[in-house]
C-alpha cells in the first residue's frame, strides 16, 4: 500500500480516533466529515473523539485462505466488533484460541503489526483486538 | 532534586517454548540444557509482534497506571538490539501511539541488553536538569538465537517502560553508576539476522566482571552493603548467572527471587533487568530498597540504587498490569509453530 | 420512457479459458448476441460493458473502446462505456443500457460484461476481489471477501438458527441445476457430504460454499419494445429496473444479515414492474457464497427473514419449486467471471422466458427476476423480465 495512504490514517489506526457529530452526537468510525443523520447541518461541526477501546464480537470467521500479506498468520480470526461507543469496526482477534472465540466475547484493542511492504519496505501498525482479561491471577 | 520512577509498564507476549522442545529438534538433551541454564521456558512473540508493538504495549500499560498527561513527556528513548528498522526510530511510533507527539524528543538506543537502562540514565539527567517534566525509557527485545545455537534455548521477548520524573515519585533513584569497557563477548553485524557470541568468553571477563564491579562500586558510592537491600535484580541471560552474581556480591535467595524471571520467560535482553525491576515494584512496600544492575555486551553495566516511596500503592490498582499476570497463563508452542512465528520459515517471495 | 426489450443473447463458455484473452472473450460474447438478435454491427448505437477490475486482472484500463475496436467498430466511433460496480458491474451495465434505450437516446444498445480472472494466481485474485470491500477499514486488517460473507453466515446462524446444512443445500441445488446447463462451468452434481467436508476457506464457509474464479463474457442486445418484433418472435421485456446502494463496509450496515440494498432494489424493480415477489417464477440471484443466496431469497421477499435456509433445504427454491432459483447453476456452478455475471443472469432468464432452457426449463416461466450484488452488498441491482409477445 502506498505509504501516504496508510500514514494519513494513523490517528485512527493507532489510537481509534473517531468523529462525533456536533449536531446529534452520533459517533462514527473511521471519522466522517458529514454525519449520515444530519447531513448539511453537521458540516464543520464534526468533532474528533477517541473510542474507549473495547467492545463485543458481533460475528467472526477463521480465515484459512489468506492473501499473501497474511500468509504467515493463517489461520487467523477476523471479527466485526461492536464497540462500547456504539460504532462497529472490523479487526483481527489475537491471543485467542479458536475454541474460545464466540459471538458476544468482550475484546479490547491492542497494538500490532498489520502488514509490511515486503521485507525491505515500510511496516504498517494498528489495532487488533484481544479477549478482555476478566480473571485476575491468583495471589 | 529527587528523581525517580513515576510509573512503569510491562509487556510479555503470550507464547512460550521449552528448551526440551527445542532440544528435541536438534538432537540435544534439552532437559540438561534447561537445568544448566535454569530456564524452564522462554517467551515467544506472535508473528505480528515486534519491538515496536511490544514497546507500545509496555508504554500504554505504564500510562494506564498513572494520571500523567502524555503531552508532559519530553523524551522517549527505546533501547533494543532488535529494532524492526535499522533506520527509522521505534520511539516515534511509541510517541504517536501514546499521544505524546509531537512536542518531544525521541530516539532509539542500542547497547546490547542494557540500552533500556542507558535510556533511564538519560531521562534522569534531562529531568534533573529541568529540561523536561518527564522522560520515558523503554527496553524491549525480540532477539533470537540462530536455529540450533546455544542462544536459541533462552533468547526471548518482552518489554518494559519506565517514566522518570521529579514529582509523585513511586521509586526514588538514589544513585546510579556505570562501568564500561571494550569487551567483544557478543555482537551482531549490520545486516545479519542472528547475533554471534564468544561462547564461554561471555561469562567471567564479560558478564561477571562488569556486573560485579558495577554493583560493588555503586554500593561503595551509596555507602550501602547487601543487607541494606530488600530486593536485588541483575541482568538475567539465563537463570544461573544472576544467582551466582548475587551470591558473589553477598546477597541471599530471598533478595533475588522476586526479580528473577528468566527461569519462566528466558532472556528478554534489553527488557530483562527492567521486567525484573517491574516485578519487584509490583509487590514492594514503601521504604523498600532495591539494587538493580544491568549488563550489556560489548560491554558495560548500569547500576541503580532505588528506594520505594508511599506513591507505589497508587500504581497497583489494576491487577492485570502485574508482571506475574503476564507471565502466568502462557501458551506453549511446538518447534514448528515457533519457527513459523519467528520467521525461520521462508515463504516464497511474490508467490501469487 | 419507452418500453425496452432484450432481443439477443450471447455468451462465451465460462471457466479457465487459457487460450482466450480479455478482448477475445468480449468480442465472442458480443458477436453471438448480435447474431442471435439478427442485427448488423452498423445498427448498433451504443455499447456498455460491465467489468470489475481489468486494471488489476490484466493491467488494462479503458476496456470499452478496446472491445469496440476489436469488434471492428472503431470507425463507427460508437459511444462505448465501461460500467463498474464490483460484482454488480454486469447488472448495472444492463440498467444503464436499459435507461439509454428507455430514454429515447439510443435504439440498439449492446450490454456486455466480461472478466478475465485467471491471468493472475489464486492469491492475487483473492486480493483483487477483497478490494471490493472497504480497502482501508476491512481489507487492510485481513478481512478477505469470503471472510466477510462468512461473518454474515455466522451471524445469520446465530440469530435465525440457520444451519450449516442449510448453507450446503444451496451449493447442492445449484450444482444440480448446473449439471443440466451446457453453459455451466461445473456440470457435476455434488453431495451434501462433499460440501460439509470440504476444506475451510473462512469458517463457517468451505470450498464448496464459494463461487469459483472464472473467465467469461456475456452480452445482450436491447431495443425499444415497439421495434423488437422486427428482430425476434420472442422479445423479452424489461419491466422493472432497480439499483440501490448501501455502506461500503459490512460493519457499518444496519444489519449484517440483511442486504438493505437488495431489499430496496427489489422493491424498486417490482414496483416499476407492478409485480409482487409471488409473481416471480424463476430468479437468478447473486450466490457468490451460499449464504448470499439464502439472504437474497429473504431480502427479495420470496421467504420470510430467517427462513431462507430452511426453505432451500426443503427444496422450495429447486427447479419447479415455489420459485426456481438459479436454474443456470448460479454463480456457484455456472461460474463467476465477475463483470459478466449480471449479464449472464439476464441470459438465463431470457432462455427460461423464451422456453429454451431445455432440461432445466421451469414450467410456466412467466415472470423472471435477476439480482446482482456488488461487494458485500454495497450495490444491488434487480431487474424484472417478462415475455413481450
Amino acid at each position: 500500500m502506498a505509504i501516504p495512504r496508510f500514514w494519513r490514517e494513523t490517528p485512527s489506526r493507532y489510537n481509534l480516533f473517531a468523529s462525533k457529530c456536533g449536531n446529534c452526537g452520533e459517533v462514527h468510525f473511521p471519522p466522517r466529515s458529514v454525519c449520515p443523520s444530519c447531513h448539511r447541518k453537521s458540516i464543520g461541526r464534526m468533532k474528533s473523539i477517541k473510542l474507549c477501546g473495547s467492545g463485543n464480537i458481533l460475528s467472526y470467521s477463521v480465515v484459512h485462505d489468506a492473501p499473501e500479506d497474511f500468509e504467515m498468520q493463517k489461520p487467523y480470526i477476523i471479527a466485526i466488533i461492536e464497540m462500547k461507543d456504539g460504532v462497529r469496526l472490523t479487526a483481527p482477534i489475537i491471543d485467542c484460541d479458536e475454541c474460545d472465540i464466540d459471538i458476544g466475547l468482550e475484546v479490547e484493542a491492542s497494538f500490532r503489526k498489520l502488514g509490511q511492504e515486503g521485507k525491505a519496505g515500510v511496516i504498517h501498525y494498528g489495532y487488533k483486538f484481544r479477549p478482555l482479561n476478566t480473571t485476575p491471577p491468583e495471589k | 532534586m529527587d528523581v525517580g520512577i513515576v510509573s512503569y509498564g510491562a509487556y510479555v507476549p503470550r507464547w512460550r517454548i521449552t528448551p526440551v522442545e527445542i532440544g528435541r529438534v536438534w538432537g540435544t538433551d534439552g532437559e540438561a540444557i534447561s537445568r544448566g541454564l535454569n530456564v524452564k521456558s522462554k517467551s515467544v512473540p506472535s508473528p505480528d509482534e515486534d519491538v515496536i508493538t511490544m514497546s507500545v504495549e509496555a508504554a500504554r500499560n505504564l500510562m494506564k497506571r498513572c494520571k500523567v498527561d502524555p503531552k508532559d513527556i519530553g523524551a522517549i528513548y527505546v533501547g533494543s538490539e532488535s529494532h524492526p528498522y535499522a533506520v527509522k526510530p521505534t520511539a516515534t511510533i511509541v510517541a504517536e501511539a501514546i499521544e505524546a507527539a509531537p512536542d518531544l524528543t525521541a530516539a532509539d538506543y542500542e547497547f546490547a541488553c542494557k540500552a533500556g537502562t542507558a535510556a533511564i540514565q538519560t531521562c534522569m539527567g534531562l529531568v534533573a536538569s529541568n529540561m523536561m517534566k518527564y522522560g520515558m525509557a523503554i527496553g524491549t527485545d525480540t532477539s533470537q538465537g540462530a536455529p540450533g545455537d546455544a542462544l536459541e534455548y533462552s533468547a526471548s521477548a518482552g518489554g518494559a517502560a519506565f517514566l522518570i520524573g521529579a514529582s509523585d515519585i513511586a521509586a526514588r533513584i538514589d544513585e546510579t553508576y556505570s562501568f564500561t569497557t571494550d569487551t567483544p563477548d557478543f555482537w551482531r553485524r549490520e545486516g545479519e539476522m542472528y547475533p554471534r557470541h564468544g561462547g564461554r568468553f561471555t561469562g567471567e571477563p564479560a558478564y561477571f566482571k562488569h556486573v560485579l564491579t558495577c554493583g560493588k562500586n555503586l554500593m561503595e558510592i551509596a555507602g550501602t552493603s547487601p543487607e541494606d537491600y530488600d530486593y536485588v535484580v541483575f541482568h538475567q541471560p539465563n537463570g544461573k548467572f544472576p544467582l551466582r552474581a548475587a551470591k558473589m556480591l553477598g546477597f541471599g535467595k530471598e533478595q533475588t527471587t522476586t526479580g528473577l524471571l528468566s527461569p519462566m520467560i528466558g532472556n528478554t535482553y534489553s527488557a530483562a533487568v527492567l521486567l525484573g525491576l517491574a516485578s519487584i515494584l509490583d509487590i514492594s512496600k514503601p521504604g523498600d530498597r532495591i539494587l538493580a544492575v544491568a549488563y550489556g555486551s560489548g560491554a558495560g553495566s548500569d547500576a541503580f540504587d532505588i528506594t520505594v516511596t508511599e506513591h507505589i500503592t497508587e500504581l497497583r490498582k489494576d491487577p492485570f498490569l502485574l508482571v506475574s499476570n503476564m507471565i502466568s497463563g502462557g501458551k506453549f508452542l511446538d518447534y514448528a509453530t515457533y519457527a513459523k512465528f519467528r520467521g525461520k520459515i521462508t515463504l516464497a517471495e511474490g508467490s501469487k | 420512457m419507452r418500453d425496452v426489450a432484450i432481443i439477443g443473447i450471447g455468451e462465451t463458455e465460462f471457466g479457465e479459458l487459457w487460450n482466450k484473452s480479455f478482448r477475445e472473450i468480449g468480442i465472442e460474447a458480443g458477436f453471438k448476441a448480435i447474431e442471435d438478435a439478427g442485427i448488423t454491427s452498423q445498427q448498433i448505437d451504443a455499447l456498455y460493458i460491465g467489468n470489475m477490475s481489468a486494471g488489476k486482472f490484466i493491467e488494462q484500463e479503458h476496456v470499452a473502446p478496446l472491445v469496440a475496436d476489436y469488434s471492428g467498430l472503431a470507425d463507427m466511433h460508437l459511444p462505448a462505456v465501461r460500467v463498474e460496480a464490483a460484482g454488480a458491474s454486469g447488472g448495472v451495465a444492463l440498467a444503464t443500457g436499459y435507461m439509454a434505450v428507455a430514454s429515447g437516446m439510443y435504439n440498439i444498445v449492446i450490454v456486455g460484461g466480461a472478466e478475465k480472472m485467471t491471468d493472475v494466481g489464486d492469491k492475487q485474485a483473492l486480493q483483487i476481489l477483497s478490494a471490493t470491500a472497504d480497502q482501508e477499514w476491512e481489507s487492510v486488517f485481513g478481512a478477505t471477501f469470503p471472510s466477510l460473507y462468512a461473518m454474515m453466515a455466522r451471524r445469520h446462524m446465530h440469530v435465525y438458527g440457520t444451519t450449516r446444512e442449510n448453507l450446503a443445500a444451496v451449493a447442492v441445488k445449484n450444482h444440480r441445476n448446473g449439471s443440466l446447463n451446457p453453459h455451466a462451468q461445473y456440470r457435476r452434481e455434488i453431495s451434501m457430504e462433499m460440501v460439509l467436508n470440504a476444506p475451510p476457506v473462512a469458517t463457517p464457509l468451505g470450498m464448496f460454499d464459494c463461487a469459483p474464479l472464472s473467465d467469461g463474457g456475456a452480452a445482450v442486445v436491447l431495443c425499444p419494445m415497439d421495434r423488437a418484433k422486427k428482430f425476434t418472435d420472442t422479445p423479452i421485456q424489461i419491466l422493472g429496473s432497480g439499483i440501490a446502494t448501501d455502506t461500503l463496509a459490512l460493519h457499518n450496515r444496519r444489519d449484517i444479515c440483511t442486504m438493505d440494498a437488495t431489499v430496496i432494489a427489489g422493491k424498486r424493480a417490482l414496483h416499476q414492474a407492478k409485480r409482487t415477489p409471488k409473481d416471480v417464477k424463476v430468479a437468478e440471484v447473486h450466490d457468490n457464497f451460499t449464504i448470499a443466496e439464502i439472504m437474497a431469497v429473504e431480502d427479495l421477499r420470496f421467504f420470510e427473514k430467517g427462513k431462507g435456509g430452511a426453505a432451500t433445504e426443503e427444496g422450495l427454491t429447486a427447479l419447479n419449486g415455489e420459485v426456481s432459483v438459479n436454474t443456470s447453476g448460479g454463480l456457484k456452478a455456472r461460474g463467476q467471471p465477475v463483470g459478466a455475471t449480471g449479464v449472464a443472469q439476464a441470459i438465463e432468464i431470457v432462455r427460461q422466458l423464451r422456453g429454451e432452457a431445455d432440461k432445466r426449463q421451469v414450467d410456466d416461466a412467466t415472470t423472471g427476476l435477476i439480482h446482482n450484488v456488488g461487494g458485500t452488498g454495497a450495490t444491488a441491482v434487480v431487474h424484472i423480465l417478462e415475455r413481450g409477445d
